[in-house]
């Protein structure tokens, strides 16, 4: 699915952004903290109230279609959702299907089966009967995922989808999103992990400061830009690919 | 799949849970009807309702029969509705703003519905059991915008809500206090105390008229809400993703809460910790998916209420113990419960 992204704003924590997300790509967003990435997910995914600018989901405007139709279009996984009930971890990934559900048309054999490929396409297939209040954050994050891919969506929003996990998790979890057959946007801390996306958004200050390909936009000027830190491009000598080195900005004499 | 191939796929499969939940409310309806200071015999009920609704022609002690009828079976009904219908408002409630703690006592609601009755009560302002109810629901609807306000201006938390509550109750009290104070003559006052501490002595057939039907609607609401109650489990900003109008169903729901509230406190006083602990209680027993939890809620709260009207009639020969009185003796305990449960999980 494609997202247009036109003039969005909200409060002054972003600030006339602008992008289109092409379909079936993956679009990584970047920026330090509090520049404004968590808002500008919530904006394309139509969650925030009093929002300026326009959001089009292939062509159609976000405010012509109704939350339930929203969410058979787009998932989301927001950062440090949480519960007190006692859900079990097929309970909470069921909770995706809710969208697709309705009085005339109750939870069926279909709906299992996806719930069932969503648990194993996150590798927890086997902890379905475990309580929610059991599960490490690393677990609790591969469930939200697992919620997400049940609603089905055409396009999947995650914010900082790699927190609180360990880094084969994290790396089957790039390597998962990667492969989905749907546009995948998300905002990444890790530089290096945001090489791997088709593009890059840049965020700084509520402002889309740069968009394009992960070289293209990753500069040892852009970095050291916005992010404040001097970045080393070096070269994996077994495939050539390009790695950052993070050294702290040299202070001016 | 076809519409009616739907409903019977959707139906089929809960008529053993219906019916079984059926035979248990009849066994404690029956149970309210014949036990009490006189008790009556069984062959009784059968006798007077086969009178009663069919017309058949039956030689009747007038007496037992009057008291069955007349006093028995309204009050044992209008104990269940009560029930199920503070049941319902605590899984809503619970549900919707994501605290264990929540129920329309502890949230200054039913303090509101009792305040907005005594006025009417005391104040003539309408009229009747109508007039009575409409107070009450402006009450509570009162109560639970300032005690929403309140918790919203201290941080919006869990442990702020609850302390909004308090003072939300609290202020709600006092002002039926003052007002029974200033306009009660004595006769008035006591009875009005007794009301407020939750009372079914006075139910007769009307009440019955009043309390089925709101909260029959009201369950009939919260059941077709079952699944965006699910959806609220991690918050609403992952209801409203999840596809949930979040607005709607706030407004909805709360409203259903607020009118049951209503109508039931102005019918018998506010009765406190049905709403607190039969919901909790119930998900040990079949978990925390709303699809089971509301319908399970709303039965457990009708027993449990037919059981504690039971009690307050038989506990001391004699005399009626207000039924507030008999939850509160079960409900504390059930509440300490819940909060030594819950430290447990943070």
């Amino acid at each position: 699915m494609k997202i247009e992204a036109r003039d969005l704003g909200w409060r002054n924590i972003v600030r006339g952004v602008s992008c289109e997300i092409r379909p079936g790509e993956t679009f990584g967003l970047i920026g330090p903290n509090g520049s404004g990435k968590s808002t500008l997910l919530k904006l394309l995914a139509g969650l925030m109230p009093r929002a300026a600018g326009e959001v089009r989901l292939d062509d159609v405007p976000l405010g012509q279609l109704t939350r339930r139709q929203v969410a058979q279009r787009i998932a989301m996984v927001e950062q440090f959702a949480d519960t007190g009930e006692a859900l079990s971890v097929r309970d909470a990934v069921e909770l995706g299907r809710t969208p697709w559900l309705s009085p005339l048309s109750p939870f069926g054999p279909e709906d299992t089966r996806i719930v069932d490929e969503a648990l194993a396409a996150v590798d927890m297939t086997g902890m379905t009967k475990r309580p929610w209040s059991t599960l490490s954050g690393g677990e609790r994050q591969r469930i939200h995922i697992a919620r997400a891919l049940a609603q089905q969506p055409r396009a999947l929003i995650l914010d900082e989808p790699t927190n609180h996990l360990d880094i084969h998790h994290q790396l089957a979890l790039l390597g998962l999103v990667a492969a989905l057959p749907v546009t995948v946007v998300m905002a990444l801390h890790d530089l290096n992990q945001a090489m791997m996306c088709d593009r890059l958004g840049v965020m700084s200050e509520g402002r889309m400061v740069a968009c394009g390909a992960p070289s293209d936009v990753l500069t040892p000027d852009t970095l050291g830009r916005i992010f404040r830190v001097r970045a080393m491009p070096m070269t994996d000598p077994e495939d050539g690919s390009t790695l950052f080195r993070f050294l702290p900005m040299e202070e001016p004499r | 799949m076809t519409r009616r191939a739907a409903l019977v796929a959707l139906t089929l499969p809960v008529l053993p849970r219906v019916g079984l939940g059926a035979v248990l409310l009849a066994l404690a309806v029956l149970a309210g009807v014949i036990v009490g200071e006189t008790a009556l015999p069984l062959r009784l009920v059968g006798d007077v309702l086969a009178v009663k609704l069919w017309g058949a022609e039956r030689a009747l002690d007038p007496i037992d029969a009057g008291i069955l009828w007349s006093y028995r079976l309204p009050r044992t009904l209008v104990a269940a509705a009560c029930g199920a219908g503070l049941a319902l408002s605590g899984v809503v409630l619970q549900a919707l703003v994501r605290n264990a703690l929540a129920d329309p006592y502890l949230l200054g609601v039913s303090a509101g519905a009792g305040a907005g009755a005594v006025s009417v009560a005391l104040l003539g302002i309408g009229g009747g059991a109508i007039g009575l109810s409409a107070g009450a629901f402006g009450g509570a609807t009162a109560a639970f915008v300032l005690v929403a306000l309140l918790a919203r201006a201290a941080g919006g938390g869990p442990a702020q809500l609850v302390l909004a509550g308090i003072a939300g109750s609290q202020l709600f009290n006092a002002l039926t206090s003052f007002l029974i104070a200033k306009s009660a003559n004595a006769e008035q006052a006591r009875g009005l105390m007794f009301w407020l501490l939750g009372n079914l002595s006075g139910v007769r057939w009307p009440d019955v008229t009043m309390a089925l039907p709101v909260v029959g609607a009201g369950f009939l609401v919260c059941l077709a809400h079952v699944r965006p109650l699910d959806a609220f489990s991690f918050g609403s900003g992952a209801a409203a993703a999840l596809g949930i109008a979040v607005r709607r169903v706030q407004l909805v729901l709360i409203a259903a809460v607020t009118l049951m509230t209503a109508t039931l406190v102005s019918l018998v006083g506010s009765i406190g910790f049905v709403g607190l602990v039969i919901p909790h209680a119930v998900r040990l027993l079949v978990g925390p998916r709303h699809a089971r939890l509301v319908p399970a809620s709303a039965l457990a709260g009708a027993i449990f209420l037919i059981a504690a009207d039971i009690a307050s009639r038989v506990l001391i020969p004699g005399q009626v113990v207000p039924i507030g009185v008999v939850t509160a003796l079960v409900g504390a305990p059930g509440f300490a419960l819940i909060l030594i449960r819950n430290r447990r999980r943070a």
